[in-house]
C-alpha cells in the first residue's frame, strides 16, 4: 500500500498515456480505414493516368497535375463550375429563408401544429429516387402536370427539363422542396430555445414585430443557422441523384454540377475515365474543405468562451 | 488505482492485439480464399458462367440449355446472371484478381473494352470455331484482325407504325421509302390531329442507339462526326422537334418511356428495337425497316451480347469452354435461345431456322442483315469517346442551345 503512495509521477502518466492512446485507437483506425485511405486513393487516382488495362495489370504512369490541367482546360469546367455556383447558392438561400419562416410559424402552437410539422418532413424522408421520379413526371414538356397549370392560367408550355435555361431551375425546384424540412426541423429547436422573457422585455420596449426579429430572433438563432448552413452547403454540393434522375445533367450541360460530372467521366459512358473523374472529385471535396474551415472560424468567433 | 489501469490496459490491449490478428487472418482468409476458390475451379468439373440475365434463376429455360451443354462437355457449370451495367466492371475486378468467369456473356460494344484490357482470349488462343456468323454482327468483337468471342444473337431497330392513326390521316406506309416521304407522312399525321414519332435522344448510349441508323442512314461515318451528311441526319430530328412531329419530351425519353408514349396510340411511329414486338403485335401495331436518307433500309446498331472465353492461369481449360459456346451457338441450342431472348440468330443456317419456325420475324432478319456493330471497323475503344460526343451534339441540336452543325463540329473537335 504504502509502496504504491510513492510510485514516481512519471510512470503513472506515461501510464495514463498509453491507456488513453489504447481507448482512441479503435476510432483512429476507422478514422484511417474509412478516411484517410479512401481520400490518399482518390488523390493518387487523380494523379495517374488509369486506363482500362490499368485494372489488370497495375500500371498507371505517374502524370503529375495532367489531370487537373485537362479537367480546368475541359469546355464543361466553366459551366459546371457556375451550375454548382448557382445551384448550392440559390438551394441554399431559399431553403433556408422559407424554413425560418415556416419554423416561426410553427413557435405558435396552433392545434393540429405538430401533426402539420411531421407532415412537412415528407419530403425529406422520401427516397431520392421517388421524389426526383415524381418531380419528373410532373415537369414533363408534354404531359406533366405543371404544364397542365401553366397552360390552363395561359402561361403556354415551358419545357423544364428538356431546355437549357430551364433546366437548372427545374432541379433547384425539387432540391429547394426536399431541402425544407431539414432547416425546418433545426431552426424550429433553435427557436424553442429562445427564453421567451426576452421578447416580452422587447413588447415592454415597444418593439414591432418585425423589430423583435430582426434584433432578437435571428442574432440568437445565429449558431443554429450557422450550422444549419454548413450542413445544407456541404449537402447539397453533394446532390448528385437527384439532377441524375431529371435531367442526367441537363440538355448540353446547362445542369451538369461537378457531382454530376465527375460520375459523368467515370460511370457515364462506356469506357470507365476514372483519372479525370478523381480529379473533379477532389475539387469537389476542396471546396467542401474550405466551407467547413469557414464556419469553424465563424464560430470561434461567435463563441469566444 | 493503478491495478485498474493496469487490467483496463491489458483488457484492451488484448482487445485491439485479437483485432489486428483477426484483420490479418481474414486478409489471409480471402487471399487463400481466392487460390483456393482457383484451386478448385481447375479441380475436375465446375466451370463459372456469367451473363447478364439475371431475371432468368436455375427454372428458365436458358439456364436448362446451358446445363445440358455442360452435359456433353461432360462438367457442371455454375451460372451467375448480373445487372449489365455493372458486368464490365465485374469482369475487370475480376480479371485484375486472376479470378474470371470461365465463359464471360458480354454487351457487344464492351467486347472491345475488355479485350484492350487484356483479359479476353482471342480464337486463335481458345481455338473457338467462328462458323457462319455474319460478319456485320461479328465485327463488334473483331479488334485488329483478332476475334474474342461469337454473338449468342443480335437485335436492332426499326419502325414501328399504328395502322388505325395512318388510316385516319390517309398515310400509306407503302409510300415511306426515304426521308422526305417520311417526314410528308409525318405532316398529314400531325395535321390531321394526331401525333408523328416518338423516339429516344436522352443523353446516354440509348441516345446514341436510337441516333445511328439515322446517322448511318445518311451515309456518314462515326470517325467524321462534322460532315455534310452528319450534319443533314441531324437536321432531320431538329426539324422533326421544331416542327412539332416529334415531341420535345424526346430529349429525356429512355427507349422505354419512349415506347409507353406510343402505347398511348396517339403517335404514328416508333423507333424502337425487336424486344417490343410481342407487345406490338398485342396492340396491332407493325413494323417496317427504317428507311435510309435517299432510299432503301439504314444500317441500324446492333444489340445483343458476345459469349467470350476470359484469360485462365490453366490453358487447358479453354478446350471445354470452347466445347461449351460451340454447343450453345449451335443451330439447334441457338434457335431456341434467340426465340426466349427475343433475338435474331447471327448465324445464316440458324436465321434461317428462325424464319422458318416464325415467319413474322421477316422484317427483322432482314433489319439485321444490314445491320451494323458500333464498335465495328475497328472502332473499338474509341466508340464510348465518340457516342458520348455524339449523344451531347444531339442534346444541343435537339434543345435549341446549339445549330446542328456547330453541334457536331464541337463533338468533332473533343473527340480528336
Amino acid at each position: 500500500m504504502t509502496a504504491q503512495l510513492s510510485v514516481p509521477a512519471r510512470r503513472i502518466r506515461r501510464r495514463g498515456t498509453w491507456t488513453a492512446w489504447a481507448f482512441i485507437a479503435p476510432v483512429v483506425i476507422y478514422l484511417l480505414v474509412f478516411y484517410a485511405y479512401p481520400l490518399a486513393r482518390n488523390v493518387e487516382l487523380s494523379v495517374r493516368a488509369y486506363t482500362v488495362r490499368s485494372f489488370i495489370d497495375g500500371t498507371a504512369p505517374f502524370v503529375g497535375f495532367a489531370n487537373y490541367r485537362a479537367v480546368f482546360a475541359n469546355p464543361t469546367f466553366g459551366p459546371a463550375l457556375l451550375n454548382t455556383g448557382l445551384f448550392v447558392g440559390v438551394s441554399i438561400l431559399f431553403q433556408f429563408t422559407i424554413g425560418l419562416a415556416l419554423a416561426v410559424f410553427f413557435v405558435r402552437h396552433f392545434p393540429l401544429s405538430g401533426t402539420l410539422r411531421a407532415l412537412f418532413l415528407v419530403p425529406w424522408l422520401l427516397p431520392l429516387l421517388v421524389s426526383g421520379s415524381a418531380w419528373s413526371w410532373m415537369l414533363n414538356s408534354d404531359s406533366g402536370i405543371v404544364n397542365s397549370f401553366l397552360e390552363a392560367a395561359g402561361i403556354g408550355q415551358i419545357n423544364w427539363l428538356t431546355s437549357p435555361q430551364w433546366s437548372l431551375i427545374a432541379v433547384l425546384i425539387a432540391n429547394i422542396w426536399i431541402g425544407i424540412p431539414f432547416n425546418l426541423v433545426i431552426l424550429y429547436s433553435g427557436l424553442e430555445g429562445i427564453p421567451l422573457d426576452v421578447y416580452e422585455a422587447a413588447s415592454i420596449d415597444g418593439a414591432n414585430g418585425w423589430q423583435k426579429f430582426l434584433r432578437i430572433t435571428l442574432p440568437l438563432l445565429r449558431p443554429v443557422s450557422a450550422i444549419t448552413v454548413l450542413l445544407g452547403l456541404v449537402y447539397t454540393l453533394k446532390v448528385f441523384d437527384l439532377i441524375w434522375i431529371m435531367t442526367r445533367g441537363g440538355p448540353a450541360d446547362s445542369s451538369t454540377t461537378f457531382a454530376i460530372w465527375a460520375y459523368r467521366l467515370g460511370f457515364g459512358s462506356l469506357l470507365p475515365d476514372f483519372s479525370p473523374a478523381a480529379a473533379v472529385g477532389n475539387l469537389l471535396i476542396l471546396v467542401a474543405l474550405i466551407f467547413g474551415l469557414i464556419y469553424i472560424r465563424t464560430q470561434s468567433r461567435l463563441d469566444p468562451a | 488505482m493503478s491495478v485498474e489501469i493496469k487490467r483496463k490496459f491489458k483488457v484492451v490491449g488484448a482487445a485491439l492485439l485479437a483485432a489486428g490478428v483477426a484483420a490479418n487472418a481474414l486478409s489471409g482468409c480471402s487471399s487463400s480464399g481466392t487460390t483456393t476458390s482457383g484451386g478448385s475451379s481447375a479441380a475436375q468439373g465446375t466451370y463459372t458462367f456469367w451473363d447478364p440475365y439475371p431475371q432468368y434463376d436455375e427454372t428458365s429455360a436458358w439456364a436448362k440449355v446451358i446445363d445440358s451443354c455442360a452435359a456433353t462437355a461432360g462438367v457442371t457449370i455454375k451460372r451467375s446472371g448480373y445487372d449489365t451495367s455493372g458486368l464490365t466492371n465485374k469482369a475487370l475486378l475480376a480479371g485484375q484478381q486472376n479470378n474470371s468467369a470461365d465463359i464471360l456473356l458480354v454487351d457487344n460494344p464492351v467486347v472491345s473494352t475488355l479485350a484492350s484490357a487484356g483479359i479476353l482470349t482471342t480464337t486463335d488462343q481458345n481455338k473457338l470455331a467462328v462458323g457462319d456468323v455474319a460478319t456485320n454482327i461479328l465485327s463488334a468483337g473483331v479488334i485488329d484482325g483478332k476475334t474474342y468471342g461469337v454473338p449468342i444473337g443480335a437485335n436492332t431497330l426499326a419502325l414501328y407504325y399504328n395502322p388505325k392513326v395512318l388510316k385516319a390521316a390517309g398515310v400509306d406506309v407503302a409510300s415511306i421509302t426515304d426521308w422526305t416521304s417520311l417526314t410528308a407522312a409525318l405532316q398529314k399525321v400531325t395535321a390531321a390531329g394526331h401525333k408523328g414519332i416518338t423516339f429516344s435522344a436522352i443523353g446516354t448510349e440509348e441516345g446514341s442507339f436510337q441516333f445511328l441508323p439515322w446517322f448511318w442512314g445518311s451515309g456518314a461515318d462515326l470517325t467524321k462526326l462534322d460532315s455534310d451528311k452528319a450534319v443533314s441526319s441531324l437536321q432531320l430530328w431538329t426539324d422533326w422537334v421544331k416542327k412539332g412531329y416529334a415531341p420535345n419530351s424526346v430529349i429525356n425519353n429512355t427507349q422505354t418511356t419512349s415506347w409507353q408514349e406510343f402505347q398511348t396510340g396517339d403517335f404514328a411511329f416508333a423507333e424502337n428495337g425487336t424486344w417490343q414486338k410481342a407487345d406490338a403485335a398485342k396492340m396491332g401495331d407493325q413494323v417496317v425497316p427504317l428507311p435510309g436518307a435517299t432510299g432503301g433500309s439504314a444500317p441500324a446498331p446492333t444489340g445483343g451480347e458476345f459469349l467470350t472465353i476470359p484469360i485462365q492461369k490453366d490453358t487447358s481449360r479453354y478446350a471445354v469452354s470452347s466445347k461449351i459456346v460451340a454447343c450453345l451457338t449451335s443451330t439447334e441450342n441457338v434457335v431456341k435461345t434467340d426465340n426466349t431472348l427475343n433475338y435474331i440468330s447471327a448465324g445464316k443456317d440458324a436465321q434461317a431456322a428462325q424464319l422458318s419456325g416464325d415467319a413474322t420475324l421477316k422484317p427483322w432478319v432482314d433489319a439485321v442483315q444490314v445491320a451494323k456493330a458500333r464498335t465495328g471497323d475497328n472502332l473499338g475503344t474509341k466508340y464510348p469517346k465518340i457516342s458520348e460526343q455524339l449523344w451531347t451534339a444531339v442534346q444541343k441540336a435537339l434543345s435549341g442551345s446549339a445549330s446542328p452543325a456547330d453541334a457536331l463540329k464541337a463533338a468533332q473537335a473533343a473527340v480528336k
